[in-house]
This record gives structure tokens, C-alpha cells and sequence, in this order.
């Protein structure tokens, strides 16, 4: 891993994430979505943003994590990729952290395989972990499913 | 030197344009050698690529194109015929011009190639006629073209070719002429300054400009008695220095500053036919008429501005439907008109930014007669390419996308289709071959037809292929429609070609032509007659980005569905619901004018969840019938509320959903809500409207009952321990009850004399049971189902007839045996449905001649 990468960070069901902060393109307030019928159940829906259509995907059963409360609105995490633009539902939203290279460890193996798969290791700062998750291959519904 | 630059870039482009209309006049001249005209024009247009190559420097270009305009100038004195050595060596020399300029356009250089050979065979190729006369020793007198100046003799100095042609020939190009009137104006301002001789090493040097260039502006300035070149190389004014730098010169440049086209005064023709300007390139109908108004009028455009025009324009249509939205809700009558205005305006707009990107499908049609020559002389066949509709306009991202599939389609349908001369001869066809391209309007799409008189796709070989490649298996190829065996060639890895050759034949391509005309939303049909050839049909869309759609909602959503696939709507309204909606087996139908429609409940197939809606609408009273049809299909798709019609614009889904096929795109609505676009054909297909079954009933039905497609009459009965089983009714001929008396034998095989004929009989219950088989010698009646053939007749012996049914029929299994095509659910029970043919075949009744080609189901 390259030195003193920054994370843009939030919360689902408690656990903390981190995504690396170059391929967050902006994050947004809940926003009302359309429905996708057939679509897999981790799509939400579709969310305009500013005129571009972007998939919403709920992380939560995406990492096979319980459902959310019907009156806590999520957030958008808006994820920018070369050829893909996807929003990922989030609970809640936290800082930018900038973490110690050397509390890196690569994800422990009896963490849930489902959850494993989409993270790339782990930080390990005060008091909380810190999963970095794997932008791309969380997106890529082909690959795990 | 950027003005250089520019000058290379036109040149390339307008080299193109004519390299692209020599391959399509090269093989016209091959059948029409007489047309003075189009000699004339091939000869112009080699002759503009070694004029201005000549200017620039370009002199292995230079070489090459003489030797074939020297070639064309005795073809054109009518001193050679063209025959098809002459029209490969011509054609070569056009392949090999178009490398020289791909490496120009790559490298700014010539390149390494060796081209020789092709020199050597070109001048060989002259030397077939009288030896005496030197091509182009003084062809400005040719009779054929009187204002057709000088082309430099072979023998002159580079200097001399260059410094002549571009005199004589120089291109209409704005930029060039621009360069050279910069140039003039420098020339201009040296001698004012100095008003005496100027040597031209030093004019060189003070324009900054090789010497070989100013001494082709000087050459053009002699001409016109401006200045005058001494033997020493050193040019002086004319008369004297204020002539020139207040007189004539000025007044010239001024002249060409207003009109570049002619920015050398006596242009000859070439000059005028040139359409460096031309948005359409190559379009052989625009070449036929003159026009230096035309390319004065056109001006060149960067296609990706033409995409962000789109998008804006896209953007602009959104926002307008919003507006327009906003505006039924407002009572300011001034606000209003301005409103519909700008919606005017826009749809306006819309037109315009649309036509600049719609182009001929004739450009990418006129390269196919050297497609096509190219191939036949490989494959030493003869054909020809006819064309109708070659204006039909398209949308430039489609053409695009169009132009490698149907390049594939052409050079099969040559390949593989048409046979060689000896075998058309033997067929009693005409030994050339004729491949009709063919394009048309039809309903918001175009078509595109790709006919061959060939020897058409043998199905047989189709299934064999298939079977040997373990595609398919044998019981699954007897089952297969002709329809759906010729569709198989677009299944990957597949080809019939017995061997591979350099063209074609090794089996991919035709998946990929599918794949990509589908990716633009087109479809491709082939149909196929044996022995009179295949004609392919394509549709596609006029335009991507905006289409008219019908917005419906169901449940919270609303949904787009494009107006191509509308045919009508229909309302249902209170006793109108019970009465025409009518249920076959738990498939709802509607009868409209008197032919049933199946229905689809679009939440039903979305698998929405509010299964209130349903009945919220019979509650209301009212059901909404979209009328659709896919493909061949019509069926009805029943929605919640139809809202309006709209132009929406495509925006493409996630790779996320991408896989949905029920879904084309989504767009955003005029209150920026998102509503997905229906795909038509894949909700159909979700549907099982258009399972292959109901395809073949079509077919079956069409000649009696064209619309009641969804329905198929069998003949239930009974046999072979109590097996219920059925065949198509329209195969039955009658029902007979014969005693079990009358059974007589000939050989094993069991007969009845039938109407003055003898009429084999099939044991059914043995056919099926295998080995098990115990006739019920008590019986003293048999019943027999009598299926004709063609005038004979075969009689099954069944236990028991059961009944004449009216059902939608689906496979839900299929049977390994042979004798069974399938298992269906018919009246809620099992049914197996027998292959006829099969059985007829199988039991052996070879000596009673039937046809093998009767088609069951």
C-alpha cells in the first residue's frame, strides 16, 4: 500500500468503512429513487444526479449486514470508476481519516466471506477498526454473486 | 510550420474522398469502359493526388500515380481497353496511395513500402499498346478533355512536375489557398521592397518556404505574365516593380481572398469537381453534377462537436418538457406563449442537430463494389452490386456501428452464397451473380436488405454442422423450425464453410454481426430459399439518443415505452372487462376485432409487489391495453394508467443492470423523476409471447387465421397404457373406427383397404411402449386416426380419442425418445405430443411414399 492515503469514511450497522477518498466523487443527502423491478435486491434504484442516472446500491446486503431502519434515511456515497458511476447507501457518514501505515493488517480470515471479499485489509486506529473497502469489486455484482 | 500542417491534413482528406470514389469508379469502369465521363473523373482524380503531392513533396507519391495516370491517359485515348489485369493493377495503385497517405497521416513520411512493382506492372500494363506513343507527352491537347492541362512528361525534373501541377490543378482547399495567398502577400511585399531581381534561394528564405513551394507560386505568377523568371533562376516583376506590388498582384490576391476556389485564376476542372467541403463524402449521386457552389456552401465538422451538440440538445429537450410541464399549471398567458415557443424552437433545434449527423448509407455502400469484385475474382466467381435506396439517411453513430456487419454480410453472402459460374450455369442461372443491397424507411426504422441470388442455406447442413460441433443434439435438431436451424448461424463458432478460406469461414462474424447490430437495438432476420439464395434483413433505428416514447405508470412508477413497438391502445370499461377479457388455461386473452391477443400484466411480469393494483383497476373499472408488437408478435400489455407520449432521451443503465432485458435504458422525466424505458422485445420474450412454438403457429396459422397465433388445435387420445397424447389437428385428415376384422397383412406390415387404397396402419401402443407392447385382440372396432400426406395416408391405432382442443401450447420438457417432441400441460394434465413424422418414418413404410417435409408443430 502507498504511503498516507486518504479515506473517506462512513458507517453500516456499526461497522466503520473506508473508501480510498480519490474515488469518492461527492456525497449527497438521501435522494428519492426509482425503483429497478428485477433488479438484483442490492440496487435501490436510480437516483438523478443532475441529469445522469446513477444506480443507487445498498451496501448493507450487499456485505450481507441486516437491514436498515425504515425511518433512517441513508446516505449516497457517489463512487466515480473509469467506466462507471454507482452510489453507495450508507447509514451515516464520517471524516476524511488519514491513517498510520503501519496499523495496516490485511483482513482476518474468519471475518464472513462475504464481507472478506470486498475488503482490503484493515486499519487499525484508536478505539475502532477501519475496513477499507474495495470500490470496484464491491460494484461488480458479476464477480461475487 | 502549421500552415504546412493544415495543408497536409486537407490534402489527406480530400485524398481520401478520392481514393473512395476511384474503388467504386474503378469496378464501374471494369463493366462500362466506354463512359468517356467516368474516365474522365477516375483520370481527375489520380491526377489531383499527384498534382498536389507533387506540391508537397511527396515524390514516391508522385512516381506512382504517374505511372497510372499515364496508364488512365491511354485508356482514356481509348488505346487500351480495360480489362480485369488493367482494373487489379489500377486498383492496386489505389491500395497503394492509400498506404502512402495512412503513412503521411501516421509519420508526416512516405513510408519504406516498396512500390515498384506495382510501377513496373502499371508501365508494363502501357506498353501493351503502340510502343511508340509516350503517354503524357502532350496530352493537353487530348480531345477528350480540352481544359484538362499539361501532367508534367516523365522525363522533367521533380521540381518541374511539382511546379506544373500545382499550377494546373490545385484543389479548392480554403486552407491551402490560404497558405498560398499568405504566401503571394509576402512575395508581394519583397518586391515592393526591393523593386529588382530576387534570387530564389533568397525569396525562399525570406518567405520561409522550401524553394521548391516559391517556385511554384512563381510558376503560377509567370503564367499569368506577372514576373518573369530569368535563365539564372531569379525572378524580377514583369514591367516594372509598381506594377506588380500596386497592380495586378494585389488585385489578385484580393480577387482570390474573396472566393479561395479560385485563388489561381484558370482553375481547370478538377478544382470544381473536387468537394473538399463535403459533409457527405463520396456520395456518387452528388459527384455526378458539378458544384463549386456546393463545397462553397459546406464547411467541414468535427464529429465529436456534433456529439456535444447532440447531448446539449438532449439536455435542452429535457429541460423543455420540464418548462412545458411547469406550464399547464400557470395561468400567465405571456409566460405560456413564450413556452410553447421555445418548445417550437426546440423540436426545431432538435431536427436540425439530428440531420447534421444523419448520412447516406450509400457511403458506407459504395466501398462494397470493391468489397465485392475483389472477393469474386479470389474466389473466381462473377457478381455484380446493385443498390436501391443509397440516400436512405442514417445517423452517423449508426452508420458507424453498421459498417463492419454488413461489410461481413456482403463479403459471405459473395463467399459463401453465390456459386461459381460453372454451378449457376448448371442451375440454369445466370453466370454473374447479383447481390441487391437494398435500404428503406419503414416505421421510425430502417431497414437494410442484403439479398443474394446464391445458392441459398441448406438447413440439412446447418443441423448436421451443428450436431458434429455438439451444439445441438440429434433429437433437438428434428424439433428445430427451418427458422430456427438458419438462426443458428449467428450462434458463436459457427460456420458451414467447408473450408476456411482467407475471407471468410471461420465461423466468427456472424455472432458478432448479431451482436453488434443488437447492440444499437436492431434485429437481424435471415431468410433462406435453397437453390435461389438468402437475403438478410436488418432493422435498425433512425437515432439513439431521442425517441418518442408513451409514458404509462404502474404502481408508484412510471414507465417509457418506445413508440416504435405501439400499435394501438385499448380501454376496457366496466362490463367490458368480463366480457372481453377471457382466460385460457390461466392465460388471459383479449379478442380485438374478432383475433385474440394475449395479454401481459406488466406488474405481473416486473414481479412488482402491489398486487393491489390489479384489482384497484377493476374496482375503477377500467383496464389500459397497450397494443404492442415484437417482432412478428402482437401482444397486449396491460398497465395501470397511459399518462402521454413524450420525446425522452436514452440514458444507457449501470453494467449493474444491464443484464435486466425487460429494460432498454432509463431517461428523466419532465419533474426529474427517473422512469425506465421498456424493452419491448425482452419483455416479450419474458413473457413466452414469442417462444418459438407460438412463432411456428404464426406461420401455421397466417394463411387462415393470420391473428390467432397463441392457439394451436390438437387431437387428444389415448394409447399405450393410458398415455394421453396429442398431435396438431391439421395433420389429422379424419377419425375412422375400423373393425378389427379387416386387418390384413403384407409382410409384417399391418394395412386396411381405405377408400380404394391400401392405408398402412401404426400400432401406436407399440411404437411408444417399447418391447411392451400387448394388442387387445377382444376389440372388435380399432380407432384410427388417419393422417394424410401428400395424397397417401398413414392410420395410427389408438386406444381412445379423447378430444379436440384449443390450447396455447409450451414444451415443458422434452423427451428423450424420438417419437415424443415434448410434454405440455393440456386441459391441466399431462400430455406428451407425438412426432408424427417420426413415427411414420420409423415404423418403415417405406414402400408408401410420403413426404418427409411435412412440418409437425
Amino acid at each position: 500500500m502507498e504511503k498516507q492515503k486518504q479515506f473517506c469514511t462512513f458507517y453500516l450497522d456499526n461497522l466503520f468503512f473506508g473508501i480510498d477518498v480519490l474515488k469518492v466523487q461527492e456525497i449527497i443527502r438521501y435522494q428519492d429513487m426509482t425503483q429497478v423491478p428485477l433488479a438484483p435486491p442490492v440496487i435501490s434504484g436510480l437516483i438523478n444526479l443532475r441529469g445522469q442516472v446513477v444506480t443507487a446500491m445498498d451496501l448493507r446486503p450487499r456485505l450481507g449486514l441486516g437491514k436498515r431502519n425504515a425511518d433512517d434515511l441513508p446516505m449516497n456515497v457517489i463512487i466515480r470508476t473509469e467506466d462507471d458511476t454507482v452510489s453507495f447507501l450508507v447509514d451515516e457518514i464520517g471524516d476524511v481519516v488519514e491513517p498510520d501505515e503501519d496499523t495496516f493488517e490485511l483482513p482476518p480470515e474468519t471475518i464472513g466471506s462475504g464481507l472478506r471479499k470486498l475488503i482490503n485489509g484493515v486499519y487499525k486506529l484508536d478505539g475502532q477498526l477501519l475496513l477499507v473497502m474495495d470500490a470496484e469489486r464491491t460494484m461488480d455484482l458479476t464477480a461475487s454473486t | 510550420m502549421d500552415d504546412m500542417d493544415d495543408i497536409i491534413k486537407e490534402f489527406l482528406v480530400e485524398s481520401y474522398e478520392y481514393l473512395n470514389s476511384l474503388d467504386t469508379d474503378l469496378v464501374e469502369l471494369e463493366k462500362n469502359s466506354s463512359d468517356p465521363e467516368l474516365l474522365n473523373r477516375i483520370f481527375r482524380s489520380v491526377h489531383t493526388i499527384k498534382g498536389t503531392s507533387g506540391f508537397l513533396g511527396y515524390n514516391k507519391l508522385v512516381s506512382i500515380t504517374h505511372a497510372g495516370e499515364g496508364l488512365l491517359d491511354l485508356l482514356r485515348k481509348g488505346r487500351l481497353v480495360p480489362d480485369e489485369a488493367l482494373t487489379s493493377a489500377l486498383l492496386q495503385l489505389v491500395d497503394a496511395i492509400r498506404q502512402i497517405l495512412e503513412s503521411i497521416e501516421a509519420t508526416r513520411k512516405e513510408g519504406n513500402a516498396d512500390h515498384s512493382a506495382l510501377s513496373e506492372t502499371l508501365s508494363r500494363l502501357q506498353d501493351k499498346e503502340v510502343a511508340s506513343v509516350v503517354p503524357a507527352e502532350n496530352p493537353g491537347t487530348s480531345a477528350a478533355l480540352p481544359v484538362e492541362p499539361a501532367p508534367a512528361s516523365a522525363d522533367s525534373a521533380p521540381d518541374e512536375v511539382a511546379a506544373v501541377n500545382t499550377d494546373a490543378d490545385p484543389t479548392s482547399s480554403g486552407s491551402k489557398a490560404f497558405a498560398q495567398l499568405q504566401t503571394l502577400e509576402t512575395l508581394r511585399g519583397l518586391c515592393e521592397q526591393t523593386g529588382q531581381s530576387i534570387p530564389l534561394a533568397q525569396l525562399a528564405e525570406k518567405c520561409d518556404l522550401k524553394k521548391d513551394t516559391v517556385h511554384n507560386h512563381l510558376a503560377a505568377l509567370r503564367k499569368e505574365g506577372l514576373v518573369r523568371m530569368r535563365k539564372n533562376n531569379t525572378y524580377e516583376p514583369a514591367t516594372n516593380a509598381d506594377a506588380l506590388s500596386t497592380g495586378t498582384l494585389r488585385n489578385g490576391v484580393e480577387a482570390s481572398t474573396a472566393s479561395p476556389s479560385q485563388a489561381i485564376p484558370k482553375v481547370p476542372g478538377p478544382a470544381q469537381d473536387s468537394p473538399s467541403a463535403v459533409m457527405s463524402e463520396g456520395m456518387p449521386e452528388t459527384r455526378e453534377t458539378p458544384k463549386a457552389s456546393f463545397s462553397d456552401n459546406t464547411i467541414r465538422v468535427d464529429v465529436e462537436l456534433l456529439d456535444t451538440l447532440m447531448n446539449l440538445v438532449g439536455e435542452l429537450v429535457l429541460t423543455r418538457n420540464q418548462i412545458v410541464q411547469f406550464t399547464t399549471a400557470q395561468r400567465d398567458t405571456a409566460f405560456v406563449a413564450s413556452a410553447q415557443h421555445l418548445n417550437l424552437i426546440t423540436t426545431e433545434l432538435q431536427e436540425g442537430v439530428m440531420k447534421t449527423r444523419m448520412q447516406p448509407i450509400g457511403n458506407i455502400w459504395n466501398k462494397f463494389p470493391r468489397v465485392v469484385r475483389d472477393i469474386a475474382v479470389a474466389c473466381n466467381k462473377k457478381a455484380r452490386v446493385e443498390m436501391e435506396g443509397a440516400d436512405t439517411e442514417l445517423d452517423k453513430t449508426i452508420i458507424e456501428a453498421i459498417k463492419d456487419p454488413l461489410t461481413h454480410l456482403v463479403r459471405n453472402a459473395i463467399d459463401h452464397g453465390i456459386e461459381t459460374p460453372e454451378v449457376r450455369a448448371a442451375c440454369g442461372k445466370p453466370a454473374e451473380g447479383r447481390l441487391l443491397l437494398r435500404a428503406f424507411h419503414e416505421g421510425g426504422q430502417v431497414n437494410i436488405e442484403i439479398i443474394d441470388d446464391g445458392g441459398g442455406i441448406n438447413p440439412e447442413r446447418i443441423k448436421q454442422k451443428a450436431i458434429e460441433r455438439g451444439m445441438i443434439t440429434q433429437p433437438d435438431a428434428a424439433r428445430m423450425s427451418d427458422r430456427e436451424i438458419l438462426h443458428m448461424v449467428f450462434m458463436p463458432g459457427f460456420s458451414t464453410a467447408k473450408e476456411v478460406s482467407n475471407i471468410s469461414g471461420r465461423g466468427v462474424g456472424m455472432d458478432v454481426v448479431k451482436t453488434n447490430i443488437e447492440k444499437i437495438g436492431g434485429t437481424v432476420d435471415v431468410q433462406s430459399k435453397l437453390g435461389h439464395g438468402t437475403s438478410i434483413k436488418i432493422k435498425i433505428p433512425l437515432t439513439l439518443a431521442i425517441i418518442p416514447a408513451l409514458i404509462i405508470r404502474m404502481g408508484e412508477d412510471r414507465y417509457a415505452i418506445p413508440q416504435v413497438n405501439l400499435l394501438e391502445l385499448v380501454r376496457l370499461e366496466g362490463e367490458q372487462i368480463k366480457k372481453g377479457i377471457e382466460m385460457i388455461h390461466n392465460t388471459p386473452v383479449y379478442r380485438l376485432r374478432g383475433k385474440l391477443l394475449s395479454l401481459v400484466y406488466l406488474n405481473q411480469e416486473l414481479q412488482l409487489s402491489d398486487q393491489a393494483s390489479q384489482a384497484t383497476q377493476e374496482r375503477q373499472g377500467a383496464i389500459n391495453i397497450v397494443v404492442l408488437q415484437a417482432e412478428d408478435q402482437n401482444f397486449g400489455l396491460v398497465v395501470e394508467e397511459i399518462i402521454d407520449t413524450e420525446e425522452v432521451v436514452v440514458k444507457p443503465l449501470s453494467k449493474q443492470l444491464k443484464h435486466l432485458s425487460a429494460f432498454a435504458g432509463a431517461t428523466i422525466m419532465g419533474d426529474g423523476k427517473i422512469a425506465l424505458i421498456l424493452d419491448v422485445l425482452g419483455l416479450a420474450e419474458r413473457a413466452g409471447v414469442l417462444s418459438e412454438e407460438a412463432r411456428a403457429r404464426t406461420k401455421a396459422d397466417k394463411s387462415t387465421q393470420p391473428n390467432t397465433t397463441e392457439l394451436q388445435t390438437l387431437l387428444l387420445f389415448k394409447a399405450g397404457q393410458n398415455r394421453r397424447l396429442a398431435i396438431p389437428l391439421s395433420m389429422v385428415s379424419r377419425l375412422e373406427e375400423i373393425p378389427t376384422a379387416n386387418v390384413e397383412w403384407a409382410g409384417d406390415q399391418e394395412l386396411v383397404q381405405y377408400r380404394g387404397h391400401l392405408m398402412p396402419l401404426i400400432q401406436l401402443s407399440r411404437v411408444l411402449s417399447v418391447g411392451g407392447y400387448q394388442s387387445d385382440p377382444g376389440q372388435e372396432f380399432m380407432q384410427v386416426v388417419v393422417c394424410g400426406q401428400n395424397g397417401s395416408t398413414v392410420g395410427l391405432v389408438v386406444d381412445e380419442i379423447v378430444d379436440v382442443v384449443e390450447e396455447q401450447v409450451s414444451l415443458q420438457s422434452r423427451k428423450r425418445q424420438d417419437s415424443i417432441l415434448g410434454v405440455a400441460v393440456i386441459q391441466g394434465k399431462v400430455t406428451e405430443l407425438l412426432n408424427v413424422k417420426r413415427i411414420i418414418g420409423a415404423a418403415d413404410v417405406a414402400l408408401f411414399e410420403h413426404d418427409e417435409t411435412t412440418e409437425v408443430i
